[in-house]
């Protein structure tokens, strides 16, 4: 996989098929569905829970973020779309991300590993071990892919912060 | 403790700002005028902190361009709180009148961070 930049995208080349799936999982990976974990870290309380501001809170704050987080996951698999339709189907493939859609990206992929991390309850050892194999559980393959999207966040905000040169992945 | 100044955009109406209703009484126009409770001295002396807690997903990087994008904090400051934060479990980012901080709050949850506000005791 290659990662390049130039002044008006961010390019995401020669992705492999299962990275390529991983990708197209953020928008469905970003949704809580009922886990009460993520919910929970997706909205959290702004005060202790004894305090009316939590309420009001609910009811008035949240909505606003549901809505700023929904935007941004739909602006994610609306670039995402580009990874369908490939005529070959094992065939490697490149995604292109506009600059302008980056703060939803580092958004969507935020909120995906969080939810991602609440559901599994992964420890701070588990979040440390980057080299752990994603070929093994459904809860090894959670672990790999939120250090795979903080590793697509961490190039997102060298993007946005200082405007770096060409970098390629190394071993892959 | 550090107190900033800056412009910060709303994510959603203010949850603070609202009085409270103790009676009522008819103006000399006619109309009538719901008097509000005044706020108790507490509540008008007490400045209010924004609180920011550990959290070991959201990546070091990002909660650092969190703080320079919400308060203003050149990079070198953002990263003394996040590294505080990181540290130390919490860090004190900003203190001040509680309207303005619910705003901060909000604007730190919508970017993911864990974030709570709190009277300065």
């Amino acid at each position: 996989m290659e990662i390049r930049q130039n002044a008006d995208a961010l390019e995401i080349a020669e992705i492999d098929p299962f990275l390529a799936e991983l990708l197209r999982q953020i928008p469905e990976s970003a949704q809580p569905d009922g886990s009460a974990d993520a919910e929970k870290r997706l909205f959290s309380q702004p005060a202790d829970a004894n305090n009316d501001l939590c309420a009001e809170w609910k009811l008035y704050v949240e909505p606003e973020l549901r809505r700023i987080f929904q935007s941004a996951t739909e602006t994610v698999a609306t670039d995402l779309a580009q990874l369908n339709g490939n005529a070959k189907p094992f065939a490697n493939c490149t995604l292109r991300i506009p600059a302008k859609h980056a703060e939803a990206w580092l958004s969507a992929l935020n909120q995906a590993r969080l939810v991602i991390a609440a559901k599994y309850a992964f420890t701070d050892g588990e979040l440390c071990d980057h080299y752990r194999s994603p070929i093994g559980s459904r809860r090894d393959l959670g672990l790999f892919q939120v250090n795979f999207y903080g590793f697509l966040q961490e190039f997102i905000l060298q993007h946005l912060m200082d405007g770096t040169s060409d970098s390629a992945v190394p071993g892959d | 403790m550090e107190q900033e100044d800056g412009d910060i955009i709303p994510v959603a109406r203010s949850a603070q700002g609202r009085g409270r209703a103790v009676g009522m009484n008819i103006s000399s126009a006619g109309n009538p005028v719901i008097e509000q409770e005044p706020e108790t001295a507490q509540d008008l002396d007490l400045p209010w902190q924004v609180v920011v807690h550990n959290d070991p997903v959201n990546l070091m990087s990002y909660v650092t361009m969190v703080f320079q994008k919400v308060f203003g904090f050149t990079r070198e400051k953002a990263e003394k709180h996040m590294l505080e934060v990181h540290r130390e479990g919490r860090s004190i980012v900003w203190s001040g009148m509680r309207e303005r901080a619910e705003l901060y709050v909000q604007q730190l949850h919508g970017y993911l961070l864990l974030a709570t506000l709190e009277r300065v005791s």
